[in-house]
């Protein structure tokens, strides 16, 4: 049968405050164990919790930038489970009203436009970190409970069941964090668990309304992987299904060795959070100048610089929409468009060879050693003919490897182009007299052939040669 | 007033055992029956607050309606973790040490 | 009289004319700590060498001619549920039996900024889930005016060492009475204030949204005395009220000419102790005499407050008491070999049996399906008790009623039956639902000479009007000045 999946997603976001959301520790990433650790968060007798104003703002931001509305009045509840890394035994979250409800998300797939609905974002703390290994004797046979984390401020924004493909997942989840990215409130890092998504898919036949039975993916940490676990997933429910056989509501894991999802545990623990209204805080207010406050300095949102970038360069959607894919690449796009202002060409280099070369990850731009200097420089080198394009993209790999600007790299390298007629003509000899079959194909009338010499001689000089001067040079030679 | 019904509410072993182990206590059999009994005396005597019509009542949290305060985004630095790590049963270096998580 | 028999305002006076130190006042208290304590066990930890260095820096900081704070050398006993930096602080059970506080509490550090000097840790029930101080870990309590007897609870280490002489003042803490009980049982002033009028800071959580800190004391006057050091806001609490104290000093005026005061009907009906109503309509007579006009009132929702009670109490301790878990702090048992057995053999063996009933039942009505039949039924059923209240105070100015229905009973006589143990709280428990203020003070002994107490309850933030309504009552009754014999 065919099939229509049906998804939605829980992220949660470390937001980037300077302390947690209860108490004054740091949230400083790479602090020696327990060393982010206060009396509150590491949930000692009668200590008390106290609300970080910053967070709320963040959340507010995170609400209005994803078109939701703000809760004047929302409340802390605890949800109550048992775990080492949790202190206090209950988790301080927000339940039955969130400050955040009801927004949506535009994702773009292919040409198609889409509106994800948001069910909710609300805030809570994190929890702390359960090692299985001793970080530092490699010892197992116990668990060393690090509670850093603990108490770190988050907010997990639900969404609605209106994805219908990973690739529509992935578009989902890119597009939110160059969001969170963009409004400055998280690193957006799945790696080190900055962002985490929880996928909640099942199937349905197409055609029809009613939702199958789910399973939930927990603790997704990249893009291939949600890619590769939703197939594998897609397809595991198929044949289930096809089989006449029942879905079983569970938590699943990814297991990229093994490229399978497992079910978390055999026999599900029965959870019962017994959530209620958290005593020792009271309901969160938040007034309309402040909502207003906040919503006045929202810096340019990614779809808002889409349509700005589309009208103001006519780039393509397409393009305008990968460069507004973060912060730290729109802005390196707009700095190497005012040291280059031919709009198209920049847009092209940096998605064809920039993003190459950072492997499309775009929290490494901060950090590479590439600048919009050195890209505006690299083409105007193409442009000035002392380089080729081809050898531009080696000058950019080599600036990315090693750096230095682009003429030092050109000088270092012996890149630069060779516009010498009596070397190219030697070389065009050579070829000439090792090819006769072709130079009598050439000659009988197939002139698309020249592509064909061309390509040798540049090869014969390592990509340096004048591509106008050889064409002439070539067309005299065979003519 | 201080006459009150001993009503019919009666747990069962299972439901008191489900709660116990939501709230990771351990029960022997006979302790199964006496929480049985003292915990079903308590709710039957609760049972009383039916006879109360809450329907256009809003709930109260707290006994007063002020909402909650906040705290600036500002560290303030704390370095006694080892008063804490002193009082854990277990522990390695900075770390509390517990049996081993099945994850 | 004895000098540990003193109120902190006599003791105040002889330390400023320089006629005792704070040494001597410290050393004679200790010595009669330890001359009886054996009979009365109010005490978990004692702390003398600390006692004597803070008594010896007051004395020498007098000596300076600092101006000294507000109870400079004055003994203080501590209940058991306040946080300590660097003592054992136990909450009354085997699961904290070693904690070694790492800090103190916001109302403690108050305390010991303004000179107070601690002599020890307090006796109470387990985790304050108690009327009787019976199911502390550590043994009960007796009460000082007769041994047989509880001393009443949860703060009631805090009551029978006041009671005693084994400090001049103690802080307790009053979740549904646990202030106001055993001072009355005990012939003292329990002063439960306004919610969110003592930071709950370093202070061991029971039920969040009732518990109240506050003092224990030989008068009126000593009650003001402690308030004005506790009282206040604390941005460390979120449940703290930012709101300016006043000075409590000023309340204690003997005049209660034309102060109105509501005499609820709920709370005298059949099954009062006799000798109990009997004290309480003397007390009124004697209120009337000082101009006050007393009028019967209701209270109609009086009835649901201990079911009430229980459920928000027990549900909120459930979540409250979910840390003890044996992996950060206290106890842990040391065979479990994975994490399920250690934390239910950890808990199962740390806590006791009253505390581990109170889990349960709170586990009970906050799980799934029961949430709306139990939780929030109560939270609207607290929001008409609340109401009955208000509607009073549109035309009162305190509201008088007994303590307990009965005095001071025998130990172990309700230990078997949890009910009845939770109905000795059955005219303080709705005070702490309406989140107000109420006093116990003495009003009358048995004829078995076993002290009676009234309480006077006032609308929020009212304190000034107890300590004030307090004070006249105390200027003409001389209750408050016996002491038990020991």
């Amino acid at each position: 049968m065919n099939y229509e999946p049906v998804i939605g997603l829980e992220v949660h976001a470390q937001l980037l405050t300077e302390t947690k959301i209860f108490c004054a520790c740091s949230t400083r990433f790479g602090s020696r164990p327990n060393e982010n650790t206060c009396p509150v968060c590491l949930g000692l007798p009668g200590v008390l919790p106290v609300l970080n104003k910053k967070v709320v703002e963040y959340a507010i931001r995170a609400g209005l930038a994803t078109h939701c509305a703000i809760t004047r009045k929302s409340v802390f509840a605890r949800k109550n489970y048992f775990y080492p890394d949790l202190p206090k035994g209950y988790q301080i979250s927000q339940y039955e009203l969130p400050i955040c409800q009801k927004g949506w998300i535009e994702i773009e797939v292919g040409t198609q436009k889409k509106r994800i609905g948001i069910t909710r974002i609300h805030l809570e703390e994190d929890a702390g970190k359960s090692l299985h290994e001793h970080p530092k004797t490699r010892q197992h046979g116990a668990s060393w409970v690090d509670l850093n984390r603990a108490g770190v401020a988050l907010i997990e924004t639900v969404s609605e069941p209106d994805i219908r493909s990973a690739e529509e997942t992935v578009a989902y989840l890119k597009k939110f964090r160059a969001i969170l990215v963009s409004l400055g409130i998280c690193d957006g890092n799945m790696e080190e668990g900055s962002l985490r998504c929880d996928v909640n898919i099942s199937l349905r036949p197409v055609g029809t309304e009613k939702f199958g039975t789910r399973a939930e993916l927990k603790n997704m940490n990249s893009f291939k992987h949600i890619e590769k676990a939703l197939a594998y997933e897609i397809n595991r429910q198929a044949s289930l299904l096809d089989a006449g056989k029942t879905i079983t509501q569970e938590t699943r894991l990814w297991n990229d060795d093994l490229g399978v999802t497992e079910s978390m545990r055999s026999k599900e623990e029965a959870f019962d959070y017994r959530y209620f209204p958290d005593p020792d805080l009271l309901p969160l207010v938040v007034s309309d100048t402040w909502i207003t406050e906040i919503e006045k300095s929202l810096p340019e949102l990614p779809d808002a610089m889409r349509d700005r970038l589309i009208r103001d360069y006519q780039l393509t959607p397409y393009d305008a929409a990968i460069l507004t894919g973060s912060r730290d690449l729109s802005r390196f796009f707009e700095q190497s468009v005012q040291l280059y202002p031919e709009a198209k060409k920049v847009a092209n280099w940096i998605i064809n060879e920039f993003l190459r070369l950072i492997e499309g990850d775009e929290s490494r731009i901060a950090g590479t050693k590439i600048t919009p200097q050195h890209l505006a420089k690299t083409l105007q080198l193409v442009d000035a003919g002392t380089i080729s394009g081809s050898v531009a993209k080696t000058v950019l790999q080599k600036i990315f490897e090693s750096g230095g600007g682009p003429e030092a790299v050109i000088a270092r390298e012996g890149l630069a182009q060779v516009s010498d007629t009596g070397a190219l003509e030697a070389a065009i000899a050579e070829i000439i007299a090792a090819n006769p079959d072709q130079v009598a194909k050439y000659k009988g009338g197939n002139e698309k052939l020249i592509g064909f010499f061309v390509g040798l001689v540049m090869k014969k000089t390592q990509g340096r040669g004048n591509p106008g001067l050889i064409n002439k040079l070539l067309k005299d030679k065979l003519g | 007033m201080f006459s009150f019904s001993r009503g019919k509410m009666k747990l069962t072993h299972e439901e008191v055992k489900k709660i116990a182990r939501l709230a990771r206590l351990q029960l022997t059999e006979a302790d199964l029956e006496k929480y049985a009994t003292q915990l079903s005396a308590v709710l039957s005597y609760i049972e009383r607050l039916n006879q109360l019509d809450t329907a256009n009542i809003e709930p109260t949290a707290h006994a007063f309606l002020v909402p909650t305060p906040f705290r600036e985004d500002k560290v303030k630095p704390y370095t006694e973790q080892e008063l804490s790590l002193q009082n854990a049963p277990d522990r390695e270096g900075p770390f509390f040490k517990v049996p081993k998580v099945i994850a | 009289m004895d000098l540990h028999h003193q109120t902190i305002h006599e003791l105040r006076n002889l330390l400023d004319k320089g006629e005792i130190s704070s040494e001597e006042l410290t050393q004679k208290v200790l010595s009669h700590i330890e001359q009886t304590e054996k009979q009365l066990h109010a005490f978990i930890t004692i702390t003398p060498e600390l006692a004597l260095e803070a008594a010896k820096r007051f004395d020498q900081s007098r000596q300076a001619g600092k101006k000294p704070g507000a109870l400079a050398g004055i003994p203080l006993g501590i209940k058991d549920n306040f946080l300590t930096k660097g003592s054992r602080t136990t909450c009354g059970s085997k699961i904290l039996g070693n904690y070694i506080a790492p800090y103190s509490g916001t109302s403690t550090q108050r305390l010991l900024d303004a000179g107070g000097v601690m002599v020890g840790k307090l006796n109470m029930d387990e985790f304050a889930m108690g009327s009787s101080n019976e199911t502390s870990a550590f043994g009960e309590v007796h009460n000082p005016w007769d041994l047989e007897l509880i001393p009443g609870g949860s703060s009631g280490g805090s009551a029978a060492a006041v009671a005693a002489g084994q400090c001049s003042a103690a802080t307790g803490t009053d979740t549904g009475g646990s202030i106001r009980l055993p001072a009355a049982l005990c012939n003292l002033v329990g002063m439960k204030p306004t919610y969110g009028r003592v930071s709950r800071y370093g202070v061991i959580a029971f039920a969040s949204s009732l518990d109240q800190v506050g003092p224990l004391t030989k008068d009126v006057t000593d009650a003001a005395l402690m308030l004005q050091v506790l009282a206040g806001h604390d941005p460390l609490d979120s449940t703290s009220l930012d709101v300016p104290v006043p000075h409590y000093a000023q309340s204690l005026v003997p005049d209660v000419k034309g102060w109105k005061i509501g005499i609820p009907k709920e709370y005298f009906v059949a099954g009062m102790d006799p000798e109990v109503e009997a004290a309480m309509l003397q007390a009124i007579k004697t209120l009337e005499g000082l101009g006050a006009q007393c009028g019967e009132v209701s209270l109609p929702h009086t009835d649901y407050g201990v079911p009430v009670y229980y459920i928000l109490a027990t549900a909120e301790a459930s979540s409250n008491l979910a840390r003890y878990d044996g992996i950060r702090y206290g106890y842990r048992n040391k065979e479990a070999k994975e994490l399920i057995s250690l934390y239910e053999k950890s808990r199962t063996e740390g806590f006791g049996d009253e505390v581990k009933r109170r889990i349960m039942l709170g586990t009970y009505v906050l799980s799934a399906g029961y949430y709306d039949a139990y939780y929030l039924k109560a939270q609207k059923a607290r929001t008409l008790i609340r109401q009955d209240f208000t509607q009073v105070f549109k035309n009162y100015d305190v509201i008088l009623t007994p303590v307990s229905p009965t005095a001071a009973w025998k130990l172990k006589e309700k230990t078997g039956d949890p009910l009845k143990m939770y109905l000795s709280d059955i005219f303080t428990i709705n005070v702490n639902l309406a989140g107000l203020p109420g006093m116990s003070l003495p009003c009358g002994f048995t004829q078995g000479g076993l002290p009676i107490g009234m309480q006077l309850i006032g609308d929020s933030l009212q304190e000034e009007k107890l300590l004030r309504m307090g004070y006249a009552y105390e200027q003409a009754t001389e209750w408050h000045k016996r002491r038990p014999k020991l």
